[in-house]
This record gives structure tokens, sequence and C-alpha cells, in this order.
């Protein structure tokens, strides 16, 4: 099995990693997680076994490093007006603010099940791949997401 | 009302990803995450794609429709961390251009020699010493690489040239002056014999 060169990778999955970044963290903090997902990408990828799955490589790699930002974002003594990440997003999507906002205010995991699912249309054992996770645990978090989200979006 | 909720998950609206990946590509570049640096380069004799390593060029190549079989090979047989960076080439375009005007006569440029082993290399590092304008026959770059009867297997050698132009394969003629072939077509060996002099018209 050979890897194909990085330059084709990061062409054919630039988009989609970015989609799933700006859906997680927000418009905001997406180019920097951009940047840590693909050069954590680039530093291992000579060593990466399989080559038939390199978009559910690099989902996986983006969650990770989704889930370190919004640590260090906790941990960091925030300025007054980047209390609120909902908030300070400054360009929610259009035309469905509201629920975006909503999927931003979810629990993490619940967050990532229902982008997965939804804007991906990941079946549920791939997620649970991607988010280290049992496919049960996986259609649970997308249960309970779609649920709030209801909530709001009705 | 769960399939319009479903169906507003789906859009996400368009995203450009071109100035993240700029930025990234600084990045990889200044940690030294980048392995092979490849851009392409225009010559007189069609595109070109050059590939350099830290230890200098390792590809260049007539593109002919076949710049993605050449990314691939450097994929496999160099490493898979190839990236297009067309600043780490200004170098080997510079000489290329200067060569291809007539200035330049020999490169100095660092060769990285990892896609040619054993006999191979040994013919090819041989034909490197063959200077501007000059010509030398298969026979004698095989005698340079330590076995002048191995005239054929030499011939084979200068056609796995991964660095054709710089590494002067279309020097190498027939004894008896006959042109033999070349990668590239035998009217660019022509074309660059006829740069440097050494053919008459």
């Amino acid at each position: 099995m050979s890897l194909p060169p990085f330059q084709t990778v990061l062409e054919e999955y630039r988009e989609d990693v970015l989609r799933f970044l700006i859906a997680t963290v927000g418009r905001n903090e997406a180019d920097d997680v951009f940047q840590e997902t693909f050069l954590a990408a680039l530093r291992t990828y000579p060593r990466l076994r399989r080559a038939d799955n390199l978009r559910g490589w690099l989902l996986k790699i983006a969650h990770n490093k989704a889930i370190d930002a919004h640590r260090a974002r906790k941990r960091a003594p925030l300025p007054a007006e980047d209390v609120d990440p909902g908030a300070t997003d400054a360009r929610p999507e259009p035309p469905d603010d509201a629920l975006w906002s909503a999927v931003h205010s979810l629990p993490e995991r619940q967050r990532t099940a229902v982008i997965l699912r939804f804007t991906f249309d990941l079946a549920y054992r791939e997620m649970g791949q991607v988010m280290d996770s049992s496919e049960e645990a996986a259609r649970r978090n997308v249960f309970e997401g779609l649920k709030k989200l209801r909530e709001v979006y009705a | 009302m769960t399939t319009e909720l479903e169906q507003a998950l789906e859009r996400i609206g368009p995203v450009d990803a071109s100035a993240a990946q700029e930025r990234f590509l600084r990045r990889a570049i200044e940690e030294g995450l980048v392995d092979v640096a490849y851009a392409p380069v225009d010559s007189p004799l069609g595109e070109l794609v050059a590939a350099v390593t830290p230890r200098g060029l390792v590809r260049l190549a007539y593109e002919d429709g076949r710049g993605d079989a050449v990314l691939s090979e450097l994929a496999a047989r160099v490493s898979p961390r190839v990236i297009e960076a067309p600043a780490r080439l200004d170098d080997v375009r510079r000489q290329l251009d200067e060569y291809f005007d007539g200035r330049r006569h020999t490169f100095a440029l660092g060769i990285d020699w990892t896609l040619a082993r054993g006999f191979t290399r040994r013919v090819l590092q041989s034909t490197a010493k063959v200077p501007f304008g000059e010509l030398a026959t298969y026979r004698e770059v095989a005698s340079g690489a330590g076995n002048a009867a191995a005239v054929r297997a030499a011939g084979n050698a200068l056609g796995a040239n991964p660095m054709p132009i710089v590494v002067p394969c279309h020097r190498v003629v027939r004894t008896g002056g006959a042109l033999g072939g070349y990668t590239g077509g035998v009217e660019r060996k022509e074309y660059l014999l006829s740069l440097e002099g050494a053919l008459r018209a």
C-alpha cells in the first residue's frame, strides 16, 4: 500500500475539515484549529497504515483538536467580550443563525455527533470511529442532541 | 419537523479553505514538515515538474500529462509528505531559466540521488560530468560507471534519469553519431543539443 502525496489529501478534504470546524468551534476559531489539524496530520502521515478512509482519519484529528481548543478556551482567562462563544461568533451561518447558535451550545459530544450525522452524512459506525465511542453511544448522542435542538428550532 | 431540522443541519453554506490552506502551508514549511516540495516550472520544452528535498533536487520531469504519476512516485519512493511549495523551487527555476537563455552552462544545485540506485546512479553520476556543449557515447558513460560492456544497461539507466536537463543525459549519443533515444522524446534531445551548440544544423 502506498499513501497519496499529502498535497492531494489536503486539496481533497480541506473543505470538509473547515466545514466541520466551523460547525463545531465556530468561524472565529475554525482557521486556527484547521492549522492544528493539518499540522498534526502531516506530522503523523508517513506512519499511517491505511489510506482507505482518509476523510475519517482527518475528521478524527479535527474532532480531537476541537476538544483541545474548547478546553484551552475554558482554561484561559477570557477577555470580557469573549465569554460566550455563541455570542462572539461574528458570522454565524445564515440563514439559520438561531439553529447554529443552538448547535454550538450543545454539549460537546452531542454537538459533534449531530454535525457528523447530518452535515457529513456519516453512518453511526463511522461516527464511532471518529469520536472513539461505540456505535450505540453515537446514536444516543445524536438522539439527545436533536431533542434539544427541536426545542429551539420548533 | 425533524426532517426540516435535519435539512437545516445539512446547510452550512459554501466555505473557502484557500486562505486557511495558505497559512497551513507556510507553517508546515517553517516547522520542517515538508519532505518533498514541488512546483511546476515553465520551459521552452513545455511544462516541467520540479521537486526538491532538504538535500537538493530529487526530480525534474517533463509534465506531458504525467504530473500526478510523478507525485505518486515521489510519495511512494521518497516520502508521502509531498507539498506544493513554489518558493522552495525558486533557485531551480532561476537556474533553468538561465540555462534556456544560454546564460548558464553548469547547474549549481544540490542533488538528492534517492530515486537512482546502484548502477543507474553510477551511470548518471558519470553523465553529470559531461560538459555543456560536448557529447559522450553510451559506452563512455558505461565505462565511467565501472562497466564498459554494459552499454545497453547504461542506455536503460539514462532512460530512467530522474533529473533530465540537469543531469545531461541528452549529451549521451550512440557510437557513430546517431542521437539515440531520450526520456522526453528525441526532438527535445535535438533542441537541447542545438541550444548547447553541440549539433550542426
